[in-house]
């Protein structure tokens, strides 16, 4: 059942944590805001929108803070993207809106899309407004919901916007997954992400925390509702597959992130290296210098040019004070009783692509941490036989509807698509929330959001019906 | 080398840049501090009857966080001692000799007063006496300010009693607030008046405080008319000045001196090529003080010396030929837009605009090779009909792009990706196409165009057919008599 105090205050990132993180993105100053605002061409069809997984109204949302209308703000991007709020915060704009923002091409400065979207959002937190939608009348159809993360509560809330019952299942003590545990506390703390839950249990939707579904679990489920949503995300980072990788003072990025946010980590050992180079490495790398680290080391087999990570991380990452060893394998885990220094050997490109070690080339890095940021495995063991079919491991799903090839059983997020941002997962469980109560309406017609919401002569992102 | 230094109604002038009858010219300290600045003259605060003034006085309008795009005031004339103000127009000529000083007056309506005052301001020594005729609120309703302006006899019979007192040039200043400003500047020219000057403010309530419900300027919670002026109302004043300065009844356009939202050395050089001789100034300078005159005579004489021009007077009303009635315009002139696909940065401002504000002939079907269709070779074409093509609609756009799926770039993940990862070029399929046989050439879409020169009107008339206006239609009797005549309509659909 819902908890009955709010998410946000149950926050447990310690003070001292919080104030190595500050505001990656400072919040807009109201005038500053405003004037941003004005700045915006205001484009037909724009291009900000199509880029945004969820398909907020950008020009929309953003000519409503210029008229000061700010209620009407949150809603327009509440109505696209239930997370508008961590989303703001967390999504790396300079690949989707601010990327696709015309005025690149206008030789100027793309509009702050990420800013403006906080400031409207931080405008109804602050506000204390519920979200601007009410449940749909009770259909008497119940959902259940597997993981607490982006996917779910997105899916979540299209369901009980439609009057749909929506249980959501998570072995975490906290709603949010990788939305709460897993980004940067300087992109979205993780209180923040609470905040914004609390919102949705508004809403109706009912949280199980402390609940690992297995594949007992899940065919109770399955016999008790009526559809069942996977948002699961991935499972455990891979390991390196060397000698004493279970020795104290080796980790991985998913463990460390959410031990620093959540107050179980607070200080970092002089010298840390973290393995990968992906943006979850550069979240692990940055945090172990804000932690108090003072040789932070990145070790990745390729070159920077292969590096998966964007290009605004890496910079973010050299300004943080990160080091880099480029083309360079881990060979083996030195240390007695905890991990004291890495093997580690330079890597050549042979003619048939492949990565070989350079003779002779192997050299020792004296390290008290090593964090593993290799990449995560999937997580659908617990889907047994061929309950949903899969491909390497990923949840195969239809696109606009998010179901799987099983017609009760639908899903979205990173079980799906490998590991994206959060506006993707958020899109993912927004086109599933419409797809299942669209399988759950007989002939006539998908229940659409309450009235509410529907005020609006344009068509929304939302309101879309199949 | 041009030179700004020129000569109005017979009063020789450093520059045609005047500061109006206004707060800027309340006394003489802040007069000689805009001489200082490069102003040519003053036209003092007016003098005359005696008033209590109120608080608050202005109130102004922003536009998408500009400040004062238009702005008001109910402020009354000078509430200075009349000879406080004539002993400083004495000691600014003494110490400004070559400097312009215009006393704007107004008394009661009778004889005495007005004789009385014209001779006191002559005495102190002004160049010139500016009648205000013009005042919308507070004088005006006690007979005064536009309540004389509004009525051609009374404008004359008093432009006539200053006349008969007067040494120096009179200037008859006038109101917009009135169906055809060219009545009360014939009464003015029936009076022998020297000069004219227009606008003064138009009758105007800025906005209503929306917590309060009350009017802006709020005077302990009500407010009354002000009048109008900044930016905002210079299209309504070039129109004035240039009618004032095309009308021949009653005797030939004499002098005139234009105002109304001047604030750059463009718009007194738009004012000029309309017929003034100087121009008048206030809002600006309330807004950004006396050092904007620099940049207006900088910037003028540096059009002048590309254009050629050594004096005002060279380009002064060269424009009112242009200025026509409508009926006089070329039917068979055609124009049609070209989006420069080059410059497009894809914000389909245009193609919005013209679906629904205009004629619906820019669509987003724009592929690689497109061949676009020339004027008068569609015949697809039914005059008056809505959409004639069945192109979808800006909401159907709108609608498939909505359902369009879109994920996060993962370079990663997506094998297939060419590395894009923003900031990304304009896709051609959101670079507009004008429909030629459709367009009307109305301007609209390269109005609303925020890339200069994207989207540029050509010329697409046919040279065989000459001009023809609709006067010289009514004159051959080729008008259409119906809505299916061939000459109904659009010159572009025929």
């Amino acid at each position: 059942m819902s908890e009955p105090t709010s998410f946000y205050a149950q926050s447990p990132t310690p003070g001292e944590v919080s104030a190595r993180f500050p505001d990656l993105h400072p919040a807009f100053e109201k005038t500053a805001a405003v004037a941003e605002a004005h700045r915006c061409l205001y484009c037909f069809d724009a291009p900000c929108m199509s880029a945004c997984p969820t398909h907020i109204d950008v020009p929309k949302f953003i000519k409503k803070i210029a008229t000061g209308n700010l209620e009407g703000s949150a809603k327009t991007i509440l109505d696209a993207n239930i997370l508008g709020a961590s989303c703001s915060r967390a999504c790396p704009v300079d690949v989707l809106c601010e990327g696709a923002c015309v005025m690149h091409r206008y030789n100027k400065q793309p509009i702050e899309i990420g800013r403006l979207q906080r400031f409207a959002m931080d405008a109804l937190h602050e506000s204390g407004a519920p979200l601007p939608f009410n449940p749909g009348p009770d259909t008497g159809k119940r959902v259940a919901l597997i993981g607490g993360g982006p996917a779910s509560l997105a899916c979540a809330a299209e369901l009980r916007r439609r009057g749909i019952a929506a249980d959501i299942y998570d072995a975490r003590p906290l709603p949010g997954g990788l939305n709460t545990y897993g980004i940067a506390e300087y992109k979205l703390p993780l209180a923040e992400s609470l905040r914004e839950i609390d919102l949705l249990s508004q809403l109706g939707v009912e949280f199980h925390f402390n609940t690992t579904v297995d594949a007992v679990k899940l065919a109770e489920l399955e016999s008790s509702y009526d559809a069942v949503f996977l948002g699961m995300g991935l499972g455990a980072i891979h390991k390196l597959g060397l000698t004493g990788e279970d020795m104290p003072g080796v980790t991985n990025a998913l463990d460390y992130i959410a031990g620093y946010k959540s107050g179980a980590i607070t200080t970092a050992p002089a010298k840390v290296a973290v393995i990968g180079a992906g943006n979850t490495a550069i979240d692990a790398a940055n945090a172990a210098v804000r932690l108090g680290a003072t040789e932070v080391t990145m070790v990745y087999r390729r070159g920077p040019e292969q590096m998966s990570a964007f290009s605004f991380e890496y910079d973010h990452a050299k300004q943080e004070g990160v080091q880099f060893l480029w083309h360079t394998v881990t060979t083996s885990l030195k240390g007695s009783g905890k991990l004291e220094a890495l093997e580690l050997a330079k890597l050549e490109t042979t003619a048939d692509g492949s990565l070989v070690p350079v003779k002779g080339s192997e050299f020792t890095l004296p390290v008290d941490l090593i964090v593993l940021a290799i990449g995560q495995a999937t997580h659908t063991e617990f889907l047994s036989g061929d309950k949903v079919k899969l491909e390497r491991g990923r949840i195969l799903i239809d696109r606009a509807t998010g179901q799987t090839s099983n017609p009760r059983y639908f899903a979205g997020g990173d079980c799906t698509n490998g590991g994206r941002e959060v506006v993707d997962a958020v899109a993912d469980g927004k086109r599933a929330g419409i797809g299942i109560a669209a399988s759950l309406t007989t002939s006539a017609g998908a229940p659409g959001p309450d009235s509410r919401t529907r005020a609006s002569t344009t068509v929304s992102a939302s309101g879309e019906q199949k | 080398m041009p030179t700004l230094e020129t000569t109005f109604a017979g009063i020789k002038c450093l520059n045609p840049f005047w500061l109006a009858s206004a707060p800027p010219t309340n006394c003489g300290e802040q007069i000689m501090r805009a001489f200082d600045a490069g102003w040519g003259g003053a036209v003092w605060k007016t003098i005359g009857a005696p008033i209590t003034n109120v608080s608050s006085r202005y109130s102004s309008i922003d536009y998408n966080g500009v400040k004062m795009m238009g702005f008001n005031n109910i402020e009354l004339i000078s509430d200075r001692p009349t000879q406080t103000n004539l002993d400083e127009i004495a000691e600014v000529k003494r110490r400004y000799p070559k400097h312009v000083v215009i006393a704007s007056l107004m008394v009661e309506s009778n004889r005495e007063s007005w004789h009385d005052m014209v001779a006191r301001a002559e005495d102190a020594g002004a160049d010139g006496l500016e009648l205000n005729f013009g005042c919308p609120h507070g004088m005006s309703e006690r007979g005064m300010g536009s309540a004389v302006g509004q009525v051609p006899e009374y404008c004359q019979q008093i432009t006539e009693w200053v006349k008969e007192k007067a040494r120096t040039p009179v200037i008859v200043k006038l109101t917009p607030n009135i169906s055809d400003i060219r009545i009360p500047a014939r009464a003015a020219k029936r009076a022998k008046a020297d000069a004219v000057s227009a606008i003064n403010t138009i009758n105007s309530i800025t906005g209503i405080n929306l917590d309060t419900l009350q009017p802006n300027p709020m005077v302990d919670g009500k407010s009354s008319h002000g009048g109008y002026c900044g930016p905002a109302v210079k299209p309504i004043a070039l129109n004035m000045v240039q009618q004032v300065n095309s009308d021949y009844i009653d005797g030939d356009p004499i002098p005139m001196s234009g105002i109304g939202g001047i604030g750059t050395w463009q718009d007194a050089a738009e004012f000029i090529l309309l017929g003034s001789g100087t121009v008048q100034v206030c809002t600006a300078a309330m807004h950004y003080g006396y050092r904007i005159v620099e940049d207006m005579g900088d910037g003028l004489l540096s059009w002048m010396r590309k254009k050629g021009y050594e004096t005002i007077d060279d380009f002064r009303g060269l424009s009112l030929p242009n200025v026509r009635e409508w009926k006089n315009l070329n039917l068979n002139y055609r124009v049609v837009a070209e989006i420069h696909a080059d410059k497009c940065i894809g914000c389909q401002l245009c193609y919005t605009a013209c679906w629904d504000g205009a004629h619906q002939c820019i669509h987003m079907d724009r592929t690689e090779g497109t061949a676009i269709t020339f004027a008068g070779t569609d015949p697809r074409y039914a005059m008056h009909q809505a959409n004639p093509h069945n192109m979808p609609t800006p909401d159907q756009r709108f609608a498939q792009s909505i359902k369009a799926i879109s994920t996060t770039p993962i370079p990663k993940l997506d094998l297939d990706n060419l590395g894009e990862l923003g900031p990304y070029a304009t896709p051609i399929n959101r670079i507009p196409r004008v429909d030629e046989d459709e367009c009307v050439g109305c301007n609209l879409c390269s109005l609303v165009c925020p890339v200069p020169d994207c989207i540029t009107m050509e010329r697409r008339d046919d040279p065989t057919i000459p001009a023809q206006t609709w006067a010289e239609r009514v004159a051959a009797g080729v008008v259409p008599t119906g809505v299916s005549d061939a000459n109904h309509g659009n010159p572009n659909h025929q």
